[in-house]
């Protein structure tokens, strides 16, 4: 009985919080925000939060990092950030637009949208829902809206702000747009935050998404982020996670692809307690095309759970996955990819592989690929692999005279650049190389530099 | 091009065309399900307390239960109180001679290459030889009990082995293991028992060719198989001809048990009504089967022809417990019209050096939906196992679905797990080829599909093989050639 009272009283908790603050999360807030609200806090309190029973969080439990008390930031508070600091985890000889948020609150102190091409917006969600809200009516929630996924449904009843970004017709912006999310707070903290991108037809964007931790306590990051792809347009979002022990992260991102258009999206995670990644690719237009990498390392207790889900809902386009993830200590992994060919999505070709390396006996990695598939006409295929370095490959290496140890971290590597090789932008690749290799070192469990010594 | 969707067309829209009304003499208790009727089942069938207590148990626990709806299936609600839980099989035959027999089911017979007596046997008419039948099964059962191989029905097997029944019955597959398999328990009516004593190869294929005695045994069937030892058998399941069978629900227990270093083959060819092609009627088939490698070094394959049923629910599973055991599944599942099919294997792996391999080729054709739904499972304690899944999906036509659900987990270091899957259509390029070398369309359709089979096709016994290669081409082909 005790279980049962405890799931009413997580989500109950947050429920009621919600009832308690109504006045303080719709004030200052556009109309377009306060009316997701209420319906989504009820469809949260119908399925509370999901437990293994769940078959979409069948691998993944919530309940204890749902269990600890958190600080919500309700309304937008005036902490000093020390812009200093927040360089130090910056990518060098990367030349981007920066734009900062902490903890699900945008920062305009550094006036990002300066150096953008004219017509492109870019700004916090709660101020340009307020004063363009024409800008965002189409598209808010359009896509997570459409989601049974719970922790979807909490983010939209509680959220106050996050990042906007509007690329009007036939826009390139050239450089990347760095977004980065910080997590800073003294005590528990409960960060909600919720991104709009919206590329219009035949523009060009690269996105490029860091998270950080910047506290020693626990943190429960809850993030929504829908990206409206127009005909033609091309769009790359990175992610790259680097959170401490503690944390508990859960991203999900809506795509919607129009005809003719073009998505890269690669997620790095490289630290994290408990990392969850929903992510959704909708083709409601033909000859769309969208490429999607992973790659996680993990270690000590932590776990990364990518779930994804590619909606083939137009013909002719489409769509390749490759997951790896290398998992050590205790850690746990889990994939599940399910592609859906709808009825008449003809010549659609879909491809997904996750493969996974597990270093230790007590790593665990569950893997789920699906396929859904309704129409004839298609190529589709799926493959998984758990084990371990070739050993074949590693024999080759050491009659060459290289160490074991040599050996084994260039199969490593080697393992992991075929994700990395994806990601198109050169300083940010050669960057991501290179924390790969201090990270299988064990010399990143501590990142460089860092006073915060997060993973020791 | 036209030819092939014509003939795709041909194929998609085919009836079933080996069904027909019976109307057999029975021996019936009201329909309905309780406390009182599980009771009456064990009264009449003369069994020990032992299996009485078994059977409320399991009902007990089903009361609880809920049916599954995970599975990629839209099963319609089944009313559990209309149906009839126990009918003995039928003892008037149905036909007089083989000339009232439905004249396209005798050409089935003769496509299947069926021997004239059996024919007889199986439309159900009254053979006069029947005494040769009966005389083939004593001679079979003479040459096994020399052999110290008990193979009975599982009604004899509880009077005459009550201990040996006691002591397995239930080891692989607990009664209260899923809903169907609860129900089951509940209210098996009959089902074959085989024991196989240490060191025994078995002579012969086990089949239910001349299990006289259990054939029709009705909706829910319980198969029990203990091979001791360094034995070995191979046991052939259903029949290749069409069964028609009017019952909608079969909820059928399979159970294996293998010792150290002993092998069982478990081959299943299954053709039951599939419905019309509006998709009204038909069996729902939801079957438990599990074998269990108790022993080292021991081996367990399943073998499955899927063709028939409106559903199929369906995972012959393998736990492999001792050392360096083996589990092995090759399926091939055929669905059309508005067939679903859910099914697949779970491989358990607990043992040192275990090793399983999974084969599942599907084709779907007309509206239907086939889906693979797999589990591998390696338990941190099962060092360096190793399994290889593939699972293939062939499409025919555009208004068919395939999909793949596999689950892998693995919790050490030192296995090895691969799966892949791949869905496609028959190639144009493929057909052109075929016709180019003077091959028809229609030809070309049945040699792509059976060479795509071929992989599992071959896996089966020998003659069974041959039977299950002409069914595919029946199942497809009929209107083709």
């Amino acid at each position: 009985m005790s279980i049962i009272s405890e799931k009413i009283s997580q989500a109950d908790q947050l429920v009621s919080l919600f009832e308690q603050s109504r006045e303080t999360l719709n004030q200052g807030s556009s109309p377009l925000l306060n009316r997701m609200r209420e319906v989504s806090i009820k469809r949260f309190a119908q399925t509370g939060i999901p437990d293994f029973k769940n078959e979409d969080y069948k691998y993944t439990n919530l309940k204890p990092a749902f269990a600890k008390s958190y600080r919500q930031e309700l309304v937008r508070e005036k902490g000093i950030i020390n812009l200093n600091e927040i360089f130090k985890c910056n990518v060098p000889q990367l030349d981007t637009h920066l734009v900062f948020l902490v903890n699900g609150w945008f920062y305009s102190g550094n006036n990002p949208g300066a150096a953008l091409p004219s017509g492109v917006i870019v700004g916090s969600l709660e101020q340009i829902a307020n004063e363009r809200p024409e800008l965002l009516e189409n598209h808010l929630n359009r896509q997570a809206g459409l989601s049974n996924d719970p922790f979807v449904a909490l983010n939209s009843a509680f959220t106050k702000d996050g990042f906007f970004l509007y690329i009007p017709k036939g826009v390139a912006i050239e450089k990347p747009v760095q977004v980065i999310n910080l997590l800073s707070s003294d005590d528990n903290l409960m960060a909600t935050q919720r991104n709009l991108v919206i590329a219009e037809a035949g523009c060009q964007v690269k996105i490029l998404v860091c998270d950080h931790t910047l506290t020693t306590s626990s943190v429960l990051f809850n993030t929504v982020s829908e990206v409206f792809v127009g005909e033609d347009a091309m769009v790359d979002v990175y992610t790259l996670q680097n959170h401490h022990n503690l944390s508990t992260t859960i991203n999900s991102s809506f795509y919607k692809q129009q005809r003719n258009s073009t998505l890269v999206t690669g997620a790095i995670s490289l630290h994290g307690g408990l990392i969850r990644n929903n992510l959704k690719i909708t083709f409601s237009g033909d000859h769309s095309e969208a490429s999607m990498y992973g790659m996680s390392f993990t270690d000590k207790k932590q776990h990364v759970d990518n779930f994804t889900l590619i909606e083939h809902a137009s013909p002719n386009c489409l769509s390749n996955q490759i997951y790896k993830n290398v998992l050590d200590d205790e850690s746990t992994g889990a994939f599940s990819g399910r592609i859906h060919v709808a009825r008449d999505a003809q010549q659609t070709n879909a491809f997904q592989r996750n493969n996974n390396i597990l270093l230790s006996d007590k790593a665990r990695m569950q893997t789920k690929p699906q396929l859904i598939i309704d129409a004839d006409d298609v190529k589709c295929s799926h493959g998984a692999t758990v084990g371990q370095i070739n050993e074949e490959a590693l024999f080759f290496l050491r009659a060459r005279g290289i160490g074991e140890k040599d050996a084994r971290m260039m199969l490593m590597n080697a393992f992991a650049h075929e994700v990395v090789q994806k990601i198109t932008i050169e300083p940010l690749r050669d960057q991501i190389d290179e924390l790969i290799e201090k990270r299988l070192k064990g010399e990143i469990s501590v990142c460089h530099d860092c006073e915060y010594k997060c993973n020791s | 091009m036209e030819t092939q969707e014509k003939l795709l067309n041909d194929i998609t829209t085919q009836e079933y065309q080996y069904g027909f009304f019976t109307d057999i003499e029975t021996d019936v208790i009201p329909k309905g399900l309780s406390e009182d009727v599980i009771r009456l089942i064990s009264f009449k069938k003369k069994e020990p307390e032992f299996m009485l207590e078994f059977r409320l148990k399991a009902y007990r626990e089903w009361l609880k239960m809920k049916s599954p709806e995970w599975a990629h299936l839209k099963i319609p609600p089944i009313d559990f109180q209309e149906t009839i839980y126990y009918a003995a099989p039928r003892t008037s035959p149905k036909y007089e001679s083989l000339d009232e027999v439905d004249p396209e089911l005798l050409e089935t017979f003769k496509k299947l290459g069926i021997p004239i007596e059996e024919q007889k046997h199986l439309a159900g008419v009254a053979v006069d030889v029947v005494m040769d039948s009966v005389s083939v099964t004593t001679t079979f059962k003479k040459v096994l009990a020399e052999k110290g191989i008990i193979f009975c029905s599982f009604s004899e097997a509880l009077i005459e082995h009550p201990e040996l029944v006691r002591k397995y019955l239930g080891m692989s597959v607990p009664p209260t293991d899923n809903f169907f398999a609860a129900l089951n328990s509940a209210v098996f009516s009959d089902g074959s028992f085989c024991y196989i004593p240490k060191g025994v190869r078995c002579p012969m294929e086990l089949s239910t060719y001349f299990r006289i005695n259990t054939a029709g045994t009705g909706q829910f069937e319980r198969t029990l198989i203990i091979a001791e030892d360094d034995s070995y058998v191979s046991y052939l399941e259903g029949c290749t001809a069409p069964m028609r069978d009017e019952n909608q629900l079969h909820a059928a227990v399979v159970e294996i048990i293998a010792m150290d270093r002993a092998e069982v083959k478990y081959s299943t060819v299954q053709n039951w009504y599939p419905g019309d092609k509006n998709g009204v009627g038909g069996i729902y088939n939801f079957v438990t089967k599990r074998g269990i490698c108790r022993g080292e070094s021991s081996k367990i394959s399943w073998t499955q022809v899927e063709t028939g049923s409106a559903i199929t629910w369906k995972y012959p599973s393998c736990v492999l417990i001792g050392d360096n055991s083996v589990g092995e599944f090759n399926s091939v599942a055929l669905t059309n019209h508005h067939q679903q099919a859910d099914t697949g294997t779970k491989m358990i792996h607990i043992g040192k050096n275990t090793k399983s391999t999974i084969t599942s080729k599907g084709i779907s054709a007309g509206k239907s939906d086939n889906a693979y739904r797999g589990l591998v499972k390696v338990m941190p304690g099962a060092t360096n196992a190793r399994n290889y899944s593939q699972c293939d999906s062939l499409l025919l036509g555009s208004t068919c679905g395939a999909h793949t659900f596999p689950y892998i987990e693995v919790g050490n270091k030192s296995s090895i797990v691969e799966h892949e899957a791949t869905t496609s259509k028959i190639g144009e390029n493929q057909i052109f080829y075929c016709n180019q070398r003077g091959i028809s369309t229609e030809d070309a359709i049945g040699m792509i599909v059976n060479g795509y089979a071929r992989e599992v096709l071959n896996k089966l016994p020998m003659e069974f093989a041959v039977e299950a290669q002409k069914l595919l081409a029946i199942s497809l082909e009929g209107s083709v050639g």
